[in-house]
């Protein structure tokens, strides 16, 4: 033998290539990074649940044939006029500034044409949006850019926005780079400058005068419209409780794979709990309340197909927002701009910059011609077709159940793959009646 | 001139009347009594109308105000006036936290003294305070303009945009990229406008005026000190 053999080069877990890359770019720049998009580690989530299915105790409705229905209305407890709803998928709120007009309006074409609602964001309403959405839901965010009461009145529903999955306790950054004439006009601010977004509202401090600003709101609009409160998924049962006790008609709860449209890393990564962890203790505030199904439920975080709809429903939710899932329905990382994401220094699936507004998919732009690759007809055609598929989906799901409706969907249909998804579900593991932390050791 | 008398009238009957005359004006002069400081007096008002609170109210009077005038003899409490759009509202005592919040427009004169963080996040209304400010006023405060005849406690306009604040005594501290400024003409000019519209007695020497050094407008780590 005239050599020694070697090992293997050893790649370190604690310190990987991609942790690595992410000392070099902080000791580089000084900076944190900042991201769009929701949590990318792996957390439980709904891909380690599965349905049972029918049985013998169990009798299936015939899939093709047998009537299940979809439709929900949200805002039953105060709102004169509460929202009804064809399917149970409403469309997240995403602000004009951080999505294109062109964006915006594809989001109201294709949720309208579902029969659904689509939510404004922290930048105030437009009226492509208002014009192209049957059903708008006007955020109430702590920066109340372009806040005003015409629009409250104007809107369908309004959601009290106190905090998101992607980052609870966190504001936000809308970067000068995308703040154009329209949208420093907007939000009354200078073109061109960082554009912060609070972390908590300016004019209030917990329940008690959440309950009185809640009071305002429903005097100015005539108690007409549903009062939405959206959580981030920190603290689910207790912010769920003093949401109701706040006098929501709806409690938005959002985990932590929602997304944003700009925050650093490190929050969307390290606070918050996972969708999944978040459903059943906010059901369960409700039902100690004796407020579930009168008080609706919208999840959301990381809902991408028909099974997560059935899923979240099951685990007792009313309806389902989506977000990310709808920018990609529309176009966003698609394949055809690999290119280009390349020459950002990203690739199809990973592009997240979107606070850059660079992006080639036109959607999380301002830029004029980068904005018109987005064909808002062909968008909104898009997350129709999409949402029509999930919808199915679920009703595929749910038929398999026996349920004539997704709303009689249950906890009992569910078993979980993991140890620690039985625990945050709140279903036995597969195989078992086990129930981490309810049923023994 | 029509009186409502709040010991026999619900919340909802209030509003909704002195609402409806942005749909037809059926009086001019409106006069509410015994408010034992309800909350949300008045609000969402979009008529020219004038309407005189007799006594003291809780949070959110006057709350997104469009062109009425609305006078409350008493004290205010939290949020009076806002996200004000236009019109007038006139605080004969003190206000509460968050006097004039998020407004875009019209005149908030406050005749007492304002609590900590008024004209939070103002967007463009005109704020008149007799009295003293509390900390953390005009935080992020985009633009319109904060008079102050008193003193001004901590923090000062921190983190502000385009508001200008005049405050005639003593500012405890200015927050953060808040600095004290030039007075120019057109500074005397306004102040000795909003001054008489206000009904305050001062003069427009006696102020100094505060706004934005611009320094944190675009993010740089180099300034991560100075938050």
């Amino acid at each position: 033998m005239d050599k020694t053999p070697q090992t293997l080069p050893r790649q370190s877990w604690t310190f990987s290539n991609e942790i690595n890359s992410e000392i070099r770019r902080a000791a580089a720049t000084g900076i944190y990074d900042i991201r769009g998009g929701g949590a990318k580690r792996r957390v439980p989530h709904f891909d380690d649940l599965l349905f049972l299915g029918a049985s013998i105790s169990r009798y299936p409705l015939e899939g093709y044939r047998e009537k299940c229905d979809t439709s929900v209305t949200l805002g039953t407890r105060f709102a004169k006029k509460p929202i009804e709803l064809k399917i149970p998928i409403t469309i997240a709120g995403m602000s004009f500034g951080a999505l294109s007009a062109n964006a915006k309006e594809a989001l109201g074409r294709g949720a309208t044409a579902a029969g659904t609602s689509t939510t404004t964001g922290d930048g105030g309403m437009t009226d492509e949006e208002r014009g192209h959405s049957e059903k708008l839901v006007y955020q109430y965010l702590p920066s109340r850019y372009g806040m005003n009461p015409d629009d409250l009145r104007r809107a369908d529903a309004i959601e009290v926005v106190v905090g998101q999955g992607a980052k609870p306790g966190g504001g936000g950054m809308l970067l000068g780079q995308k703040i154009t004439d329209r949208v420093a006009r907007m939000r009354n601010l200078p073109k061109g400058i960082d554009q912060r977004s609070a972390c908590r509202h300016p004019d209030w401090t917990g329940p008690d005068d959440l309950e009185i600003k809640i009071l305002e709101i429903r005097e100015i609009t005539n108690w007409e419209k549903p009062i939405y409160i959206k959580i981030g998924g920190a603290r689910p049962y207790y912010d769920t409780a003093l949401a109701v006790k706040a006098g929501a008609d709806v409690v938005v709860l959002d985990g932590m794979q929602g997304g944003t449209a700009a925050t650093q890393d490190v929050f969307i990564e390290h606070v918050g709990q996972p969708t999944l962890a978040c459903i059943r203790p906010a059901v369960k505030a409700l039902q100690d309340l004796g407020m579930h199904r009168e008080v609706q439920l919208v999840v959301s975080g990381g809902i991408r197909s028909g099974a997560d709809v059935a899923k979240a429903l099951a685990l007792g939710a009313d309806a389902v927002a989506i977000g990310t899932a709808a920018l990609i329905a529309l176009g966003d990382n698609d394949p055809r701009w690999e290119e280009e994401y390349q020459k950002l220094g990203s690739t199809t699936g990973a592009y997240d910059d979107w606070h850059e507004g660079r992006d080639p998919a036109g959607i999380t732009t301002q830029d004029p011609e980068l904005m018109q690759r987005l064909d808002p007809v062909m968008a909104g055609r898009r997350l129709r077709n999409y949402l029509s598929v999930m919808t199915l989906e679920c009703q595929t799901l749910a038929r398999a159940c026996g349920k004539s409706h997704v709303h009689n969907l249950e906890p009992e249909d569910l078993c979980a793959l993991t140890i620690e998804a039985a625990a945050m579900a709140g279903v036995p593991l597969a195989g078992s009646s086990w129930i981490p932390g309810q049923s023994g050791f | 001139m029509q009186t409502i008398d709040m010991a026999s009238t619900e919340l909802r009957q209030l509003n909704s009347t002195l609402q409806a005359q942005s749909k037809e004006i059926v009086e001019s002069d409106w006069v509410i009594e015994n408010t034992r400081g309800a909350h949300a007096l008045a609000v969402g008002l979009d008529a020219p109308i004038n309407v005189t609170i007799k006594g003291s109210t809780g949070y959110y009077c006057a709350g997104m105000n469009k062109q009425a005038n609305v006078h409350v003899t008493g004290s205010v409490g939290p949020g009076v006036a806002e996200n004000m759009i236009s019109g007038s509202v006139t605080v004969e005592g003190d206000a509460s936290q968050y006097a004039g919040a998020t407004g875009h427009g019209g005149l908030l004169n406050i005749k007492g003294n304002a609590s900590s963080r008024c004209g939070i996040s103002m967007k463009g209304i005109d704020i008149v305070v007799h009295g003293n400010i509390g900390h953390m006023s005009a935080f992020m405060a985009q633009s319109g303009n904060l008079v102050v005849l008193g003193n001004a406690g901590d923090a000062l306009g921190d983190s502000l945009y385009e508001a200008r604040l005049f405050v005639r005594g003593e500012v405890k501290s200015l927050g953060a990229d808040c600095i004290e400024k030039e007075m120019r003409p057109e500074h005397m000019e306004f102040l000795a406008d909003i001054l008489k519209r206000a009904g305050a007695d001062a003069r427009p020497a006696e102020f100094r005026r505060y706004g934005s050094a611009r320094k944190l407008y675009n993010f740089n780590v180099d300034h991560a000190d100075e938050y």
